[in-house]
C-alpha cells in the first residue's frame, strides 16, 4: 500500500493537490464577490453584523440604489456609452484595416504609425488638455458626445483585425474583386463572416474598457444625469453620514451585471480569438 | 490592449487587390479624425499647458518656461509620488504575473474540471477596477468589515487598514493584484493551450517531474507572452489604479510629504481638478507621456530582439 508501482500514483496524488490549490485560489478571487452578494441580501442591521447568511432583503436594497440614488439613471447611461463606443470601435477598425490590407496607397506608412503612436497616448495622462479642449472649445461638457466620440477609434482593434486579414488566402479578394465585388462588400459578404471570433473577442474588450471608464466621466460630467456608473458608485459611498451597505452592495452586483454578460455570452469567441494570436 | 503579433508569414501573396487612391483615406477618415482630434491635439496641447502657469482666481496665463517641470522634479512630494508609484508597480507586476502564471498551469493540468476551474478563474476579468475598490473598501472597513470582524473574534486585533501607511499601501497593492489576476490568467491559458504537447510529453516519459516539466519546458515557451504581460501590466498599475485608489484610499493617508497611496495618476487629477493647477499638471502629464514612450519603446526595442514568436 505504501509505494504502489504503478506510474499512476504520483501523477493521481499530484492532481488531488491541483484540486486543492485551484479550489483555494477560485475561492479567494471569489471571496470578495460571494460576500457581497450575501451582504446585498441582508436587511441592514443584519449587513453591519457578522451574520454570513443571506437574507430575503436584495430587492429592497436595490430599490433604494434604483430609484433613490439615481442606479437606475446611472446604469442606462453607461449602457448608452458601453454601446456605442463598442460598435463604432468595431466598424470604425474593420474600415481601417480594410484600407491598411487590401489597398496600395501613398503614405500608407504614415498612416500606420499615426495609428500606432496613438497607443502611447493614453486618456489619463491627455486628461488637462482633453478636458479643455471638449469643454472650451468644443462646450461638450454634460453630454453624451463627450464621453463617447473620444473614443471610437481603435489601435488594438485596426490592429488585431489587421493581422486577421493578413491570414486569409489574398486569392479569395482577388476572386472577389474578379466577381465585380467592391471593397465595402467584401468586407460584409466575406471578411466580417470569417471574422466572428476576432470580432468577438474585440467586442469584450471594448465593452468591458468602455463599461469600466471612470476618471474621464468624473471631471467632464458635472450633471447626474448623464453620469456613468462606475463614478454612480462613488457617489453611494460617499452620501453623507451612514453609507447604506447593503444598498451598495446590490448597487455593485448590478453594475457588474452587464459586462459579465457580454462576457458569458462571447466567452467562447473571447477565448478562441486570443488562441487565435498565437497561430502561425 | 491586445498582443501585437509577429507580422505574418509574407508568403509572396499581394493581397492591396483594391484599386483607387481617393477610397482608403476614406476608409481611414473616421479613424484618423478621431486620433488627430482627441489624441494628438490633446498631447500637443499639454505640452504647451506645461510652459503655462495659469491663475484661476485671476483668469491669466503667464508663460514660464520649463519652470513647471523644474518645480515638480525638486518636490520631495512628487518624487515621493514618483517612487511609490514605482515600488506599486514593481510589486504588482512581478507577485501579479508569477501568481496568474501558477494558476494559469495548473487549470491547464488535464484534470477533472479544468474547464470549470478555467471560467471561475477568468470571469472576474468583467469586474471593474471602481467595483474592486468598493468591495475591499467594505470588506476592510476596520468597524463593520467582514475582515476585521474575523480577526477581531480570532486575535482580538482590529487593524485600521485604510488609516495606517503601509497596511494602505499593502491593501491596494492586493487589491490591484487580485484585480488584475483574471486578465493575465486569460492570456496564460491561452498561450498554455498553444504549447507543444509532444514536446511536454516527451519530457514526462524522459522522468522529468511536473516542475521541472515547468520550469525546464513550459517557461521559457512563454517568455513571449510574459514579456508582452509585464508591459500590459506596467501599463495598467500606472492608469488603471486611479478608480481603486480613488475609491479605496482617496489617495491617503499621510506619510512624509504626499498620501502612501497617491500614485502618479492620482496626483496629476488632484493637481488638476481639485487644486486647479493647470500647468503643474500638464508638466505631470507630459512626464508620464515620455514614461509611456519610454515604456513602449523598451517594449518594441527588447521584443526585437529577444523572444522567439511561435512554437
Amino acid at each position: 500500500m505504501a509505494h504502489s508501482s504503478r506510474p499512476h500514483s504520483s501523477r493521481h496524488r499530484g492532481e488531488w493537490k491541483t484540486h486543492a490549490a485551484l479550489s483555494l485560489a477560485v475561492f479567494l478571487v471569489s471571496a470578495p464577490l460571494i460576500f457581497a452578494v450575501i451582504k446585498s441580501t441582508q436587511v441592514s442591521s443584519d449587513v453591519l453584523s457578522p451574520k454570513l447568511m443571506p437574507g430575503g432583503a436584495f430587492l429592497d436594497n436595490l430599490r433604494n440604489v434604483w430609484t433613490d440614488a439615481h442606479l437606475g439613471r446611472y446604469m442606462l447611461n453607461s449602457l448608452i456609452v458601453a454601446f456605442c463606443v463598442t460598435t463604432g470601435k468595431t466598424i470604425l477598425s474593420l474600415l481601417a484595416a480594410l484600407a491598411f490590407v487590401y489597398f496600395r496607397f501613398p503614405l500608407k506608412g504614415a498612416a500606420f504609425v499615426l495609428v500606432l503612436l496613438s497607443l502611447m497616448l493614453p486618456t489619463e495622462v491627455l486628461i488637462i488638455a482633453l478636458f479643455d479642449l471638449v469643454s472650451r472649445d468644443l462646450k461638450w461638457a454634460d453630454t453624451y458626445q463627450a464621453i463617447i466620440i473620444p473614443f471610437l477609434a481603435s489601435a488594438t482593434g485596426t490592429f488585431l483585425f489587421r493581422q486577421h486579414f493578413m491570414n486569409i488566402p489574398a486569392s479569395l479578394a482577388d476572386a472577389a474583386r474578379i466577381d465585380g465585388c467592391g471593397p465595402l462588400r467584401f468586407l460584409t459578404a466575406v471578411l466580417v463572416p470569417m471574422s466572428w471570433n476576432t470580432v468577438g473577442a474585440l467586442a469584450v474588450i471594448q465593452f468591458v474598457y468602455a463599461w469600466d471608464q471612470y476618471i474621464w466621466p468624473l471631471v467632464i460630467m458635472q450633471k447626474d444625469d448623464k453620469q456613468v456608473v462606475q463614478v454612480g458608485l462613488r457617489k453611494l459611498i460617499e452620501v453623507g453620514g451612514q453609507t447604506d451597505w447593503g444598498a451598495v452592495m446590490a448597487g455593485a452586483i448590478v453594475t457588474m451585471l452587464p459586462p459579465l454578460i457580454v462576457f458569458t455570452l462571447l466567452q467562447e469567441q473571447f477565448s478562441k480569438g486570443f488562441a487565435l494570436t498565437e497561430d502561425k | 490592449m491586445i498582443k501585437p503579433r509577429q507580422a505574418a508569414p509574407d508568403n509572396g501573396e499581394e493581397r492591396a487587390v483594391f484599386k483607387g487612391v481617393a477610397l482608403p483615406w476614406v476608409f481611414l477618415l473616421p479613424t484618423l479624425l478621431i486620433l488627430a482630434v482627441f489624441i494628438y491635439l490633446p498631447a500637443l496641447r499639454t505640452l504647451k499647458l506645461a510652459a503655462y502657469k495659469a491663475n484661476v482666481i485671476l483668469g491669466t496665463e503667464r508663460f514660464v518656461g520649463l519652470a513647471n517641470f523644474a518645480e515638480l522634479l525638486s518636490s520631495p512630494a512628487y518624487r515621493q509620488v514618483a517612487l511609490q508609484t514605482f515600488i506599486f508597480m514593481l510589486l504588482t507586476v512581478s507577485l501579479g504575473l508569477l501568481l496568474s502564471i501558477t494558476l494559469a498551469w495548473l487549470a491547464s493540468r488535464p484534470i477533472r474540471g479544468a474547464k470549470t476551474y478555467r471560467l471561475l478563474l477568468i470571469y472576474p476579468y468583467a469586474l471593474s477596477p471602481a467595483i474592486a475598490g468598493t468591495l475591499w473598501l467594505f470588506l476592510f472597513n476596520p468597524e463593520i468589515g467582514v475582515v476585521n470582524q474575523m480577526l477581531g473574534a480570532a486575535f482580538h486585533v482590529k487593524p485600521r487598514w485604510l488609516d495606517t501607511p503601509l497596511l494602505a499601501f499593502g491593501l491596494v497593492t492586493l487589491a490591484a493584484i487580485w484585480k488584475g489576476l483574471a486578465y493575465n490568467i486569460v492570456f496564460y491559458l491561452a498561450s498554455i493551450q498553444n504549447l507543444p504537447g509532444d514536446v511536454m510529453e516527451a519530457a514526462e516519459i524522459d522522468g522529468a517531474s511536473p516542475a521541472q516539466v515547468f520550469w525546464k519546458v513550459a517557461f521559457p515557451l512563454l517568455t513571449p507572452i510574459t514579456f508582452f504581460l509585464v508591459f500590459t501590466n506596467i501599463i495598467s498599475a500606472l492608469f488603471d489604479s486611479f478608480a481603486l485608489t480613488d475609491i479605496l484610499t482617496r489617495g491617503g493617508p499621510y506619510y512624509h510629504n504626499a498620501g502612501i497611496t497617491t500614485f502618479l495618476v492620482y496626483q496629476l487629477y488632484q493637481d488638476g481638478f481639485v487644486n486647479f493647477k493647470t500647468g503643474a499638471a500638464a508638466a505631470q502629464a507630459a512626464l508620464m507621456l515620455a514614461l509611456v514612450a519610454f515604456v513602449t519603446w523598451m517594449q518594441f526595442r527588447l521584443g526585437e530582439k529577444r523572444v522567439h514568436y511561435g512554437a
